[in-house]
């Protein structure tokens, strides 16, 4: 049985309460997504790392029901108070 | 010998090596086909295994490294991604300094 876009991204969002998340329906079968999430949580980490965190949200439906997703990862521009301290 | 064993070895014995489906020549599916077109345009030696061979290579290369899809690269023995960050880092040029850092020969940049 295939996921929805909705279901991916309430998934996504559980684990990453920040995250900013979008996705695209490739080829509207249900198996084959993009997504973009940018996450507080990545900074810091590799991508493998970034898309492992990811995978994980999904509770094993990646490989799986879920067969394919695009997936983008970043950690967002510094938020502007931490860029000053940082100085 | 065991499908982890076979995956050991391959990452042991070669500098780069794709775990993708089908074979370098015949790509049996998108996401790998591109991960090979990369390595042929960058011109890395790599050696290619079939993950299609057998169920316990498909299921024991994503238990392996803890990854859930196909195609996966390792350079050096390690894990380096799969399609989505090897062309994220093909575009961005870090492949290719990834490779050289590592010590493989590529025939020509991008």
């Amino acid at each position: 049985m295939p996921m929805d876009a909705r279901e991916i991204e309430e998934l996504i969002r559980a684990a990453l309460p920040d995250a900013s998340v979008t996705i695209r329906d490739l080829a509207g079968d249900g198996d084959h997504y993009a997504a973009t999430v940018v996450s507080e949580t990545f900074r810091g980490k590799s991508r493998v790392q970034q898309h492992q965190i990811v995978y994980q949200a999904l509770k094993g439906q990646m490989g799986g029901q879920l067969h394919a997703l695009a997936l983008q990862t970043s950690a967002g521009p510094i938020a502007q108070q931490d860029a000053t301290k940082g100085m | 010998m065991s499908a982890r064993d076979q995956i050991a070895s391959a990452i042991a014995e070669n500098d780069v090596v794709l775990f993708m489906k089908g074979t370098p020549q015949f790509p049996q599916c998108g996401f790998s086909g591109q991960v090979v077109q990369i390595l042929d345009y960058l011109g890395a030696p790599y050696k290619g295994v079939n993950v299609l061979a057998s169920d316990e290579m498909r299921q024991g290369i994503k238990e392996f490294s803890n990854w859930p899809t196909i195609p996966q690269l390792y350079v050096k023995g390690e894990f380096v991604g799969g399609c989505d960050i090897i062309r994220e880092m093909f575009q961005a040029g870090e492949l290719q300094s990834h490779l050289k850092e590592a010590g493989v020969e590529l025939k020509q940049t991008a």
